[in-house]
Formats: C-alpha cells, structure tokens, sequence
C-alpha cells in the first residue's frame, strides 16, 4: 500500500515511516500541512495518516479541504488529543478513523488496513462468507459448512464485524468502538470473553479454527491457508 | 507619614470619592436654600419699611393738604421731634434752607429705581450716631418746596449681619458635618473592603485557608464575601485534590516506571546470546508500559470529567440504552467468573449527559461487581426513572464482601484501593472516575450496604431531563 503520512514531530514521522515499511507498505512523508496538502493533492495514496496539530495548516482543515476537492482516499487521525469531543470533531471533519497517541504500531496497522480494505468493498452486501462460514445479513442468519449456528444479537455483530475485515487483524479497541461504540478501554478485557463465547460457536466443533489469536494485537478472521 | 498615608488611601477610595460628591450636591442645595431664606426674610423686612414709609408719607401729603404748608412743617416738626424715632424728615425751601427734620441736610445720593434712595445717615446728622443707612422717598410740592421721608435702616442691617453670621455657620457646619460622615462611611466601607483585600493578600501569599469575615447584615457586602468564602472552599478542593492527585501520580507511576527500568537494565547487563529472553523482556516492557497508559488514560477521563469543559456539550441521553450496551457487554464477563448479572430496567428515563462518559461509569460500577463478588454472587444492574428528588437512578448492586460504612468516602479518592496488597488489577481509579461522572452531571453518588454487598447508585438531579 501507499501511504501518506503527514506528521510535523521528526522522530514519530520517522518511527511511523520505519515501522509501516518494514510491514511491506510505501510511504512518503510530510513535515507540515501545506507540504502534505502539496503531497496528497498530486499523488494517489491508498491511505493517509495525518497529525492534527501541524504547522502551516492544521490536520483538521487539511481533510476538510481534501474532502471539498473530492479526494476520498482514506483518513486516519493520529492524535494528542484523545476526547471523545476531539474524536468526533476529526470524525465529522471527514476523518475515517481515530488514532490517539501514544499508540500501539500494531493497532495503527490493523486500523489502516481495514480501512483500505473497507473502502475497496463499499458496495452494500447482503451476505459474507469466509471459507464454508457464511452470514446473511438480511435473515440474520448464520450457517457454517451448511449448519445453522444460533447467535445473540451482539455475537453476530461481532461476527459481522470480524467477517466484513476477514484477513485483516482486528483490534479489542477497533472492536469496542464499531461493535459497541464505546470510545474508551473498559478496565477489565471483556473483548477476550466475547471472542472466546463467538469461537465456541463458530469453531469448537469444526476442524479447522477460522478466529485466530494476533498475539500483542487483537483477533483476525480468516479462511485456512 | 503613617499616619496620613492611611488617610491620603482612604481619600481616593470610591466610598470616600461618593461621599464627596454627595457633599458637593448637599452644599449647592443649602447654599441655594440658605440664599432664598435670606433673600425672602430681607426682601419682606424692606417691602414693610416701604410700606410704613408710603403710610407717613400719605399721612403728611393729607396735613399739606387740609393745612398748607404751615401744618406740613409743623407736622414735620412734630415727628421729628420724638426722642426714639426711627423715622427721617426733612423739609427744605426751593433755595436748600431746612424748614423742618431731623437731618442736618440734603443727602447727594440720587434715587435708584422706585423713587428709593439710600445714604449713610451719620453724613448728615441724623437722629443718632449710628453709622446705619437709611431708606428714603423725596417729594417736590408746590413752590419748589422739597419733602424727605425716610427710615433707619440699621434694625434691619443688623438683622441681616446677623443672618449673614448665622447662615455661614450653618453652611460651615454642613460642611463639617458632611465631610466627617462621608469619610466615616467611607472608613467603614472601606474596613470591610479591606478585609476582603487583607484575605485575598494572604490567599495569594499562599494561606488558601483564609476566609473573609462577614458582616452578617447580609447587604451586597456580605454577600460578595460569601459567594468569595464559597469560590475560596472550591478552589481549596480543587487544589487538595490536584495535590492528592499529583501526589499519587508521582506515587503510583513511580513504583512501575522503576519496575521498567529496571527490568530493561538487567537484560542488558546480562549479555546473552538468547534472543529469547530479550523478547520476553520487551514484552513485559509493552505490557507494563500498557498497564501505565491505562492509568494516565483514566487519569485523563477523570480530568475530562471533572474540568467539565465538556458541560456545554451534554445532548439528552436514553439511560436505558447505556445501561442495555453496558450489560451486554459485561453479562458474559460476569458468567464467566460464575456470577449472575441480572439487568433491571424499570423506565426509559433520558437525561442531559454525556453518553461515552455515562456508560464508562457504569462500565467502571460493573467492573468493580465483577472484581469484587465471589463466584456464584449474583450483581443486578438496576435503572429507575423519576421518583422524588431523582430523575433517574442507575444502581449496580452485589452481594460481595461489601465496603464497611467508614471506608466509603475514602474508596472515591484517587489511587485509593482496599485491598492494599493489591491483589487484583485494577488503578484504583475506577470509582473515582464515577465519581467525576455523576458530578459532571449533577447526579450524587450513593454507597450503600446492600446487606450484605454493596449498592451504588448514581442517582440524577430531577432536573437532569
């Protein structure tokens, strides 16, 4: 992928620039906004990162200004400022997703992931399946090598959640905000029982797991190599 | 110089600065009085003299009439002649000869308007020696004949002296009088003032336990000494309370921040080939790290909380959905730990709030059930809606070992965890983070005995639809 990181703080844009190339990714980088205003204006970039402090012009216009144009290439804010007013005001700014520093790298590339990967299957489905698990939106049923699996409302959302990002590796954070909006860490991992109640019904009595464990990051769904 | 600068202060102050105003005004409007009063009382006495003066002289235009000029003078005589008279006559040829009066001649002063003349009566031998003006109207009869008939004045230059005197005491005693209250009124104003100022001196000293006295007389005063005392309580919480904080912070980040460091030194002092135990080391690293974030991140909502910089932000909130999310995501925990997490939602009460805010509280209230209750205890999540003096109630109730009546207080500080060995994760936040949330929005928080556990509530304002 090519990303675009827009990060005045020479230390952060370097470990961020470091970090995303060893993960296979392209990156350029700008030290301020109106260099990276410059930048994402003339280049194609499948994803961008973007400070909200920064000098020339403020991570908040910047998007603002690119959504205006009709740039659409996906967003993510890494911040200092963490509220949860802070979050909705990069949200509304036409931000896709929210990142407040200090960050976990892992959890930084489980979220520009899925945001690519959201982006690239925007059309509205009805069904998703991964290897012989599939899920019917519209039923609301789920059904795993042709046997049906009863699901609570909040296990098949998780699910639902899990399956739109199959492959990608989804954070406890990423969870906790899009499954039960909850824009904060609850102290005790209550994401690990949901998982651990989703895994006995979907994979306890199949052979092959599809919920697998990313050991420091988070869980990823996906079909068996 | 002690002494007058005290003085010199007090005459530039606004009370004093009024009080002189006042004055001014007060002076004008005597002064104003005072010169009427004289003006009228003078002004009557003259308008009688006039009066008798034309009754004397109507008297003698009828003895010239009915007896010529012979009565005229011997009339003339006649009056003139009493000893004690306050009366002036003079009768002259058209040559100045004096045929009858008590003038010794004919006075140079020319008449002013309304035939009046006035001179000095000593000039001209007058009835006695008194240097007093007098009052008088001249007539020309037939043949040139000259007639006088005047009065002294001197009863009434003495009464107006003597008014002159009186009304400039009285105007100085105004004066005085005003002067020294205005600056006894401004004295104490000023006192009060100054006790404000004296205790707001010794608060910026650094004593945040002085108060400003009160009066008690509850005027305006009074009351901006008490909405102070009431803005110096809340600061001074404040500032135990960020002190407390601060304190605990450098206590309880310490503690793991040296743990790190330590960890990381060994490792490399330890100089082994064994990747392996580099990497278990980072780990821990990350994990102790995270463990700090979590507290600097409950640390952070507490103060998002507390500053209330978000109050403006607060949008009408279904409690029932909160509490709904907040079960869903903790019933599971709870089955897991072998607990029964009964939901109670009685009403669909919204109210004013911030929702990310309410439903960590209640997270946190969850949190701390399941911590705390052993297996096979059973929590209930209960949501009430209006009722006397609430608009709404969320109360997580459990049937653990309970917090004894005199610890309650104590468990909403910051830091602050019963079990000292601290056997169980957890910041000691959590409850103090409710805490924060419920006065954000009004709401009290209520720890009660469950009998046997613990009931807390968050219990919000009726006002709080």
């Amino acid at each position: 992928m090519k990303v675009l990181v827009i990060e005045d703080d020479q230390q952060a844009a370097s470990y961020l620039a470091k970090g995303l190339k060893e993960a296979g990714h392209v990156v350029d980088a700008a030290n301020d906004g109106k260099e990276g205003l410059f930048l994402a204006g003339s280049e194609h970039y499948d994803v961008m990162i973007v400070d909200r402090m920064l000098p020339g012009r403020d991570g908040l216009s910047l998007v603002e200004i690119l959504r205006a144009t009709g740039n659409d290439t996906p967003v993510l804010f890494l911040s200092a400022l963490g509220s949860v007013d802070d979050r909705v005001k990069g949200l509304k700014a036409g931000g896709d997703d929210y990142l407040t520093k200090p960050f976990a790298f892992s959890e930084l590339l489980a979220r520009i992931e899925v945001l690519v990967r959201r982006r690239s299957a925007a059309q509205p489905q009805t069904r998703l399946s991964v290897a012989d698990l599939e899920l019917d939106l519209l039923s609301r049923t789920v059904r795993r090598a042709g046997k049906s699996i009863d699901l609570l409302p909040r296990e098949f959302a998780l699910l639902e959640y899990l399956m739109r990002n199959a492959g990608s590796v989804v954070t406890r954070t990423m969870m906790l905000e899009n499954v039960w909006d909850y824009h904060f860490d609850p102290q005790t991992n209550v994401i690990d029982v949901h998982i651990a109640r989703l895994r006995q019904k979907i994979d306890k009595d199949f052979p092959t797991p599809l919920i697998h464990t990313v050991r420091g990051a988070g869980y990823s769904l996906r079909a068996p190599q | 110089m002690k002494a007058v600068l005290p003085t010199l202060r007090l005459l530039r102050t606004t009370p004093f600065r009024l009080a002189l105003l006042y004055l001014g005004l007060f002076i004008i409007s005597v002064g104003v009085i005072l010169g009427v009063v004289y003006r009228s009382t003078a002004g009557f006495l003259e308008e009688e003299i006039g009066a008798t003066i034309a009754l004397e002289v109507a008297g003698l235009q009828d003895q010239y009439r009915s007896a010529g000029l012979r009565g005229l003078v011997d009339s003339v005589r006649e009056r003139s002649g009493y000893s004690h008279t306050n009366s002036i006559y003079l009768l002259t040829t058209p040559g100045g000869v004096i045929l009858a009066g008590n003038l010794s001649g004919w006075p140079d002063a020319t008449a002013g308007p309304g035939g009046w003349t006035h001179f000095k009566i000593s000039d001209y031998g007058g009835v006695n020696n008194r240097p007093s003006t007098a009052m008088a109207v001249s007539f020309v009869l037939p043949g040139q004949f000259r007639l006088l008939v005047g009065r002294d004045m001197s009863e009434l230059d003495q009464l107006r002296g003597r008014m002159v005197v009186s009304l400039r005491w009285v105007f100085l005693v105004t004066v005085v009088l005003g002067l020294g209250g205005g600056l006894l009124l401004a004295r104490g104003a000023m006192h009060r003032i100054e006790a404000i100022n004296r205790t707001t001196h010794r608060i910026m000293a650094g004593d945040l336990s002085g108060r400003v006295p009160r009066g008690g007389g509850g005027d305006e005063i009074d009351r901006l000494a008490g909405n102070l005392n009431a803005m110096l309580d809340q600061i001074e919480r404040l500032m135990t309370g960020m002190r407390q904080v601060t304190e605990s912070v450098a206590h309880d980040l310490r503690t793991p921040l040296s743990r790190l460091r330590a960890r990381v030194e060994l490792a490399l002092i330890r100089e082994t080939d064994d990747p392996e135990v580099y990497r278990a080391v980072l780990q821990d690293t990350i994990l102790e790290a995270d463990r700090l974030l979590a507290t600097f991140t409950a640390l952070l909502s507490i103060a998002e909380a507390e500053s209330g910089a978000n109050r403006k932000a607060l949008e009408p909130v279904r409690l029932a959905d909160v509490v709904r999310l907040a079960a869903d995501l903790y019933e599971p925990v709870a089955e897991e730990k072998g607990l029964t997490l009964v939901t109670d939602i009685r009403a669909e009460p919204t109210v004013r709030g911030n929702e990310q805010l309410l439903a960590q509280a209640v997270s946190n209230l969850l949190d701390n059930a399941i911590k705390y209750t052993p297996e096979g205890g059973r929590i209930t999540l209960l949501l009430e809606g209006a009722g006397p003096g609430q608009a709404a109630r969320v109360t997580v109730a459990d049937n653990g070992p309970g917090i004894p009546p005199e610890m309650r207080e104590k468990v909403l500080e910051r830091f602050v965890r019963l079990d000292a060995a601290r056997a169980s994760p957890g910041n000691g936040l959590g409850l103090s983070l409710v805490e924060a949330v419920a006065r954000l929005h009004d709401a009290s928080l209520r720890l009660e005995d469950n009998e046997p556990g613990l009931k807390v509530g968050i219990v919000f304002p009726p006002d709080a639809g």
